[in-house]
């Protein structure tokens, strides 16, 4: 079975046609938008591995359909899709994990008298996320974007009931969106100097030789490379939409919309989204902006991991993982390896869908309780959610071998090794390596062992079977995904099939294992052999290092800078717009308003003695006149309306028998 | 007898504008009247499109040119009617249409 | 090529008729800014693609906008967005005249030869529409800003609170 490219518009369709069936349903019909919703995922994942089978017959080349939108001027606005192997793999990862997600909801959402939109708007994600990665087009790509930013802002504040989720909306759709005016910018100035948008077009794509060559002879402003600059642009979309630094404050807050949702967009698909356009435009970066993208994904994976560190809800904890991993990813591109950045972010997807969904089973379980600090010991009641977050965990932090984020991590931090330009970011990676081990270490420990320290993790139990069932089935992929890829560099081939392939250094892997192993045995020094007796005791690490813990806390207090600058700086403008406004312009046009006044005065003058006479005589009969008349005006809008539509059809039947005769 | 595809718009555009007229007259509330009578300007412009698409010899952008010009004046129109409804409001502190009759003779 | 516009017609069409018999003043416009879409798409359809974005960016846009506010500035209560049935009697009429008007609409249609033979889509690029506009229809493209301006301003000043005698109105 296969999917030629021509019909692979099929796979966004499929989840858009569900979005639809789930706005019409009536408000009570769940069943019908969740069954929508699930069996355009499973069609949609069947079509996927059908699009994958395509992709990889010719792994080498770009399987394109380009269409005509409209004409423009002189000029012909061209979209299309794009099949090519990295399209196809994340087609069947979002669209598995994907359906997985909306399972796992049917359980988590059952009592939200919502649920209905709730899937509504998540086939509607799904379906834009599609979009995304078929598009073969930067302009179909960005107008995807913008949708999937439309379903993550509908979904963060899908209990826009909560100011805090209505505020935590606001938040990721205006940060993304100051990523975005990059984007475009990059766009509109790639079209202007290429006079395309199409990635691969027989030879005419941006993305091929001829353009990007074009691109790197031109030079703009400081010697550098138009492409360059069309790069960083493009970059800072994929900054604000995969929660880079600086703009990574929007993914830690979206943690307010409900739990399927933190795990389908902020953790497998939407952040991936920035990732996954790099590696799209990756022909396009130049050294130099790979050398940017580079230390941005490297101060990203240790800050994230840092604010990690201290944080003590579950789901903020695996946001700034989120961050953190991310940043690895951008990493990975900018040391030049988009494959291990790929190939990462399809194993994070996996891994990371798992851990959530996790802590959903347990919020769900402990009543909404989300504080590790109030957790402690699920192990017993909930099996099966531990079993399988404990996997999930250790594919995170990287235990060796049996665990697909080992491999892939390992492959990043090989290629941060071997880049020529600095070691700094390899450093950082592995610093992170060891911070990541440590905290979910220490979350594992607050949450399943010990003893339950409050009333809700008392009573839980298991969560029902449509969500244990997807926790499962991702636990068994996050070990399963190991197994495909890394130790014969297939995907490496497959993906990129003009690289050489290198095998991992085993003195790196030794490296890293050791400081895996480090992470976690502090982790479990310090939460594990002593558990905590009561939600309210102290932190032991905070106890240590009180200082440090706080500002990692408060997340390195980056609402408070940007609060203090920025939105200091736009309430600044805003008062001197308003100065202006009220006196320069105010004044010019009382200035006027004056000299008007005066013209009046004399006009006046002029007009009461001459004139008024002879036309008081007049207006008096013409009065007698309108009071006659008058009468016919009843006041009644209608009845006018009526009377012309009735007067009209009396005067096309005089008309049309007239011209008979 | 079957219909030439310029006979099916005017006949859309008939239908589009009867549907706005049929809502002009009956609803009592001003600003559906408003957007009645707007309909029926939208039909109107249909026309335009229509027979410029379909005429023997399309003279360059005619239709269009009309179009954008209706487009323009219908917006100037739509603005100063809905002014008017809430100036309606401001009076009579509710804008049925049939109570706006302080004018009549 | 006659299928899309059946669909296009008849989805305007019925998207209209409900907007005129709902109850709800927010879902009537809501619905009617969908047939101003749906017109849209007509225009797409004849090729005239820049009559298709004037309709967007003015009706689905702008206007839309407008008649939102004016909903919502005029309502005082939920309740006040449900609008009271109407007089049987003038609903009578109205079906009474625009059946009337329909039927000799209808009419008219049928009874004209309009037999023209089937073309190519004119085109009507944005170059040519360009110096059309600043060319042969230049003085009335003035005309039509005039208007647009004297519009605008005539609208603040229906709109605005009146500055005298007007206070205990404005609240």
């Amino acid at each position: 079975m296969s999917l030629p490219v021509q019909y692979v518009w099929l796979i966004p369709l499929l989840p858009l046609l569900a979005a639809g069936i789930g706005a019409v349903t009536p408000r009570g019909g769940v069943k019908i938008a969740s069954a929508a919703a699930i069996g355009a995922m499973v069609l949609g994942f069947f079509l996927s591995c059908g699009a994958l089978a395509t992709a990889l017959a010719h792994p080498a080349a770009h399987a394109t359909a380009n269409f005509a939108w409209f004409d423009l001027g002189a000029g012909t606005l061209r979209l299309g899709w794009v099949l090519d192997p990295i399209a196809a793999f994340m087609l069947v990862m979002v669209t598995f994990v994907g359906a997985l997600i909306f399972i796992f909801s049917t359980g988590y959402m059952h009592e939200d008298e919502r649920a209905k939109q709730f899937f509504c708007f998540l086939s509607l994600f799904a379906s834009a996320m599609l979009g995304v990665v078929i598009a073969n087009s930067l302009l179909l790509l960005f107008i995807c974007w913008e949708l999937v930013g439309l379903a993550s802002y509908l979904l963060i504040g899908f209990w826009f009931h909560k100011p805090e989720a209505a505020a935590a909306a606001k938040k990721a759709f205006i940060t993304t969106r100051i990523g975005d005016l990059g984007l475009l910018l990059g766009m509109l100035w790639l079209y202007d100097s290429t006079g395309s948008l199409l990635f691969y077009d027989g030879g005419h794509g941006v993305l091929e030789p001829t353009a990007v060559a074009n691109l790197n002879a031109q030079l703009v402003f400081g010697g550098l490379a138009l492409s360059t600059v069309i790069g960083l642009l493009i970059f800072c979309g994929a900054v604000g939409k995969s929660g880079q630094f600086p703009l990574h404050v929007w993914l830690p807050d979206a943690m307010e919309g409900p739990t399927p949702v933190s795990a389908l967009i902020h953790a497998a698909t939407m952040v991936a989204a920035g990732v996954f356009l790099m590696a799209r435009v990756y022909p396009l970066l130049t050294p130099d902006a790979l050398k940017v993208i580079a230390f941005t994904g490297a101060i990203t994976a240790l800050m994230g991991a840092l604010i990690a560190v201290a944080q003590n809800d579950i789901k903020r904890i695996l946001a700034f993982s989120t961050v953190s991993q991310l940043g690895y990813m951008m990493l990975a591109i900018g040391v030049g390896s988009w494959v291990a950045a790929i190939f990462h972010l399809l194993t994070h997807a996996f891994f990371k869908a798992l851990l959530f969904l996790g802590a959903g089973s347990v919020i769900h379980a402990a009543h909404h309780e989300q504080d590790i600090r109030s957790l402690g010991g699920l192990r017993g009641p909930m099996k099966v959610t531990f079993a399988t977050f404990a996997i999930g965990m250790m594919a995170l932090a990287g235990v060796p071998f049996l665990f697909s984020g080992f491999w892939s991590k390992e492959a990043i931090l090989h290629a941060a090794h071997g880049w020529e330009v600095s070691h700094l970011p390899f450093y950082m990676g592995l610093t992170a390596v060891v911070l990541t081990a440590f905290y979910m270490t220490r979350l594992m420990a607050e949450t399943f062992f010990g003893k339950a320290r409050t009333h809700a993790s008392e009573h839980a139990h298991e969560s029902p079977a449509s969500m244990t069932i997807p926790l499962v089935i991702l636990a068994v992929c996050a070990v399963a995904l190991s197994l495909l890829a890394w130790p014969s560099p297939w995907l490496q081939h497959i993906l990129d099939p003009k690289a050489h392939a290198e095998g991992g250094g085993a003195g790196l892997m030794v490296l890293s294992i050791v400081l895996v192993a480090i992470g976690i045995g502090s982790g479990w020094a310090i939460y594990g052999r002593t558990t905590r007796e009561k939600a309210t005791s102290a932190d032991p690490l905070a106890a240590r290092v009180p200082g440090v813990i706080a500002f990692l806390g408060a997340r390195m207090k980056f609402d408070e800078l940007y609060a203090a600058t920025v939105f200091q700086l736009n309430a600044a403008l805003a008062t001197a717009a308003d100065l202006l406004d009220r006196y320069v312009w105010d004044a010019a046009v009382r200035l006027l308003a004056q000299i008007g006044i005066f013209a009046g005065l004399v006009n006046r003058e002029t007009d009461e003695d001459g004139l008024n006479g002879g036309f008081d005589a007049t207006s008096e009969s013409l009065r007698d006149t309108g009071k006659a008349y008058s009468r016919a005006q009843t006041g009644d809008a209608h009845g006018y309306l009526r009377t012309v539509a009735i007067g009209f059809v009396l005067l096309v039947l005089i008309v049309m028998l007239g011209g008979r005769r | 007898m079957s219909l030439s595809p310029l006979q099916l718009c005017l006949l859309f555009s008939s239908a589009l504008f009867c549907v706005g007229l049929v809502g002009a007259l009956s609803r009592s509330n001003t600003i559906l009247v408003l957007l009645g009578v707007e309909l029926m300007l939208n039909a109107a412009n249909l026309n335009f499109i229509a027979f410029w698409r379909f005429s023997p010899s399309p003279s360059p952008a005619t239709g269009v040119m009309f179009v954008i010009f209706s487009i323009a004046v219908a917006a100037a129109e739509a603005a100063v009617g809905l002014a008017l409804v809430i100036a309606i409001y401001r009076h009579q502190k509710n804008i049925r249409l049939q109570e706006a009759n302080r004018l009549k003779g | 090529m006659i299928l899309p516009l059946v669909i296009i017609a008849l989805l305007t069409i019925a998207v209209a008729a409900i907007a005129m018999t709902l109850r709800n003043l927010i879902h009537s416009a809501l619905l009617l800014i969908g047939s101003w879409a749906g017109i849209a798409a007509f225009y797409f359809w004849a090729g005239a693609e820049f009559a298709a974005f004037a309709q967007v960016l003015v009706y689905v846009g702008a206007v839309s906008m407008v008649v939102l506010f004016a909903v919502l500035l005029t309502r005082r209560s939920r309740a006040d967005l449900e609008v009271a049935p109407d007089a049987i009697g003038r609903g009578l009429g109205a079906m009474l005249a625009g059946g009337a008007v329909l039927g000799v609409l209808f009419g008219a249609v049928f009874a004209t030869r309009l037999d023209v033979a089937p073309t190519a889509a004119p085109t009507a690029s944005v170059r040519a529409i360009g110096q059309q506009l600043m060319g042969a229809h230049a003085a009335s493209l003035l005309v039509v800003g005039v208007i647009l301006t004297v519009a605008l301003l005539g609208a603040v000043v229906i709109a605005s609170t009146d500055r005298e005698g007007g206070k205990e109105d404005a609240r």
